[in-house]
């Protein structure tokens, strides 16, 4: 409504303007744009040029230093918050690229380090094995070694036994069969006989 | 004040008359100036209102006045180069005072200043002065130079400096009767086809029907009148902004 008014104004004043002035003066021979000899016309046309210059003049100064520096400035004003809205979202970005990144970087570093872990850990478990292996196997080898030396020991004993019954045996059946024999022989005989038949 | 005697009358409407009467007529100020002052009080409200609240997304008008800003400031920077930006609030005088000078005379009753051959003189030798003066102070007498090109051999001097200095001055010429001519046609040719449907409406019974035709090339013609209107003031902007170029940069 009040833009219509507005409107309604606006196309009203120069009719009014129109209306309330007369040109006068004897009727104008071709074109008025030309009608410099014009007794009416010709004054009002330098008048014309005269109020040109200064209202361009002064339209000039009007926008060169007071209506266009403030749209500029609004027009700079957006330009320099969208500019740095960009920065901080650019910044942004980057600030989370960064964290991605940590986090990779961290979760690598956690793995390589649960593995060396888990390494050394398998490591010493092996290790501990080894030794109580090894001990165990001393252990059983010592022993048998044990046994062993047991073992021949009783043998040998057994084997000593052997001989002397076996030439208590020979002395017997000597004296039996009324012969007797050298005791030192009859050892030397069972001996070599023993001998050669592997019983040591 | 049209058609006294069944006469077609399209050069009246260019008649000058004194403002408010004896007044005007004491200082010389005629409704032509008063249409004048009407557009520099239009321009500067509508930039002003444009920047009124600067708010971050614009509405309608903020946004007008931020796309005739950046549209001047795109031409002159684009022709002119970085150095053109100092220049652009002439530019953008000249453009907005042509083109509602143009939009203004569309208005019924309103008076278009810019059909006046003494108003487009005068705007052109403004832009000529202007430009000639910026060449000046930025070239000293080098800018004599323009008018014989570098390289071109010496014996066709008396040939290339008249024509170059009847070319520079010519400017003039062409800058304002372009504009003149344009409104004085699209004026003349509206006031005669509105005549042309007065004097057919008045031929009795059939006389309102047959007066539909020129009716309706007038509709047409005012919406030619429009693009015409933007046309004009653009094309002096543009002419403004090359005279410029050649003023920084000499060729």
């Amino acid at each position: 409504m009040r833009r219509i008014l507005l409107a309604m104004t606006l196309s009203a004043m120069p009719a009014t303007a129109w209306a309330a002035s007369s040109a006068g003066g004897p009727p104008v021979e071709g074109m008025p744009q030309l009608a410099f000899g014009h007794p009416v016309q010709g004054p009002l046309l330098i008048g014309q040029i005269v109020w040109q210059v200064v209202i361009f003049f002064s339209l000039f100064l009007l926008l060169a230093f007071v209506a266009l520096p403030k749209l500029g400035a609004v027009i700079e004003n957006r330009r320099q918050r969208i500019e740095s809205d960009l920065e901080a979202a650019r910044a942004a970005m980057q600030s989370a690229e960064a964290a991605i990144a940590a986090q990779r970087e961290a979760t690598q570093s956690a793995r390589t380090e649960a593995q060396a872990a888990v390494n050394a850990a398998m490591q010493a478990a092996q290790q501990e094995m080894d030794a109580k292996a090894e001990a165990l196997n001393a252990a059983l080898a010592k022993q048998i070694a044990e046994a062993e030396a047991r073992i021949d020991q009783g043998r040998k004993s057994a084997l000593g036994a052997v001989r002397q019954v076996a030439g208590e045996t020979v002395e017997a059946l000597l004296s039996k069969l009324g012969a007797s024999a050298d005791a030192g022989k009859v050892q030397a005989a069972v001996q070599r006989e023993a001998t050669a038949r592997g019983i040591s | 004040m049209a058609k006294e005697g069944k006469t077609i009358d399209a050069l009246s409407q260019f008649e000058l008359s004194p403002f408010l009467g004896g007044f005007g007529q004491a200082i010389g100020f005629s409704q032509s100036n008063a249409f004048m002052l009407l557009a520099l009080g239009l321009i500067t409200l509508f930039i002003m209102a444009a920047a009124a609240r600067g708010a971050m997304i614009p509405g309608r008008l903020q946004s007008l006045g931020e796309a005739s800003y950046e549209f001047i400031q795109g031409m002159v920077t684009e022709q002119v180069g970085d150095e053109g930006k100092k220049y652009f609030p002439f530019v953008f005088a000249i453009f907005m005072f042509v083109l509602f000078g143009n939009l203004l005379g569309m208005l019924p009753y309103a008076f278009t200043f810019t059909s006046h051959i003494a108003v487009t003189l005068t705007l052109a030798v403004i832009v000529f002065v202007t430009v000639t003066v910026i060449a000046l102070m930025r070239h000293g007498m080098h800018f004599f130079s323009y008018f014989f090109p570098e390289g071109a051999p010496v014996w066709l001097a008396p040939i290339i400096i008249p024509v170059e200095v009847i070319s520079y001055f010519s400017r003039v010429v062409s800058l304002s009767v372009r504009l003149f001519a344009n409104m004085v046609a699209g004026h003349v040719m509206l006031k005669v086809f509105a005549t042309f449907v007065v004097l057919l409406g008045s031929l009795g019974a059939v006389g309102p029907f047959v007066a539909v035709l020129p009716l309706s090339v007038n509709i047409a013609l005012v919406g030619f009148e429009f693009l015409v209107a933007f046309l004009q003031a653009y094309v002096f902007a543009i002419l403004t902004s090359i005279y410029l170029h050649d003023a920084v940069h000499l060729h």
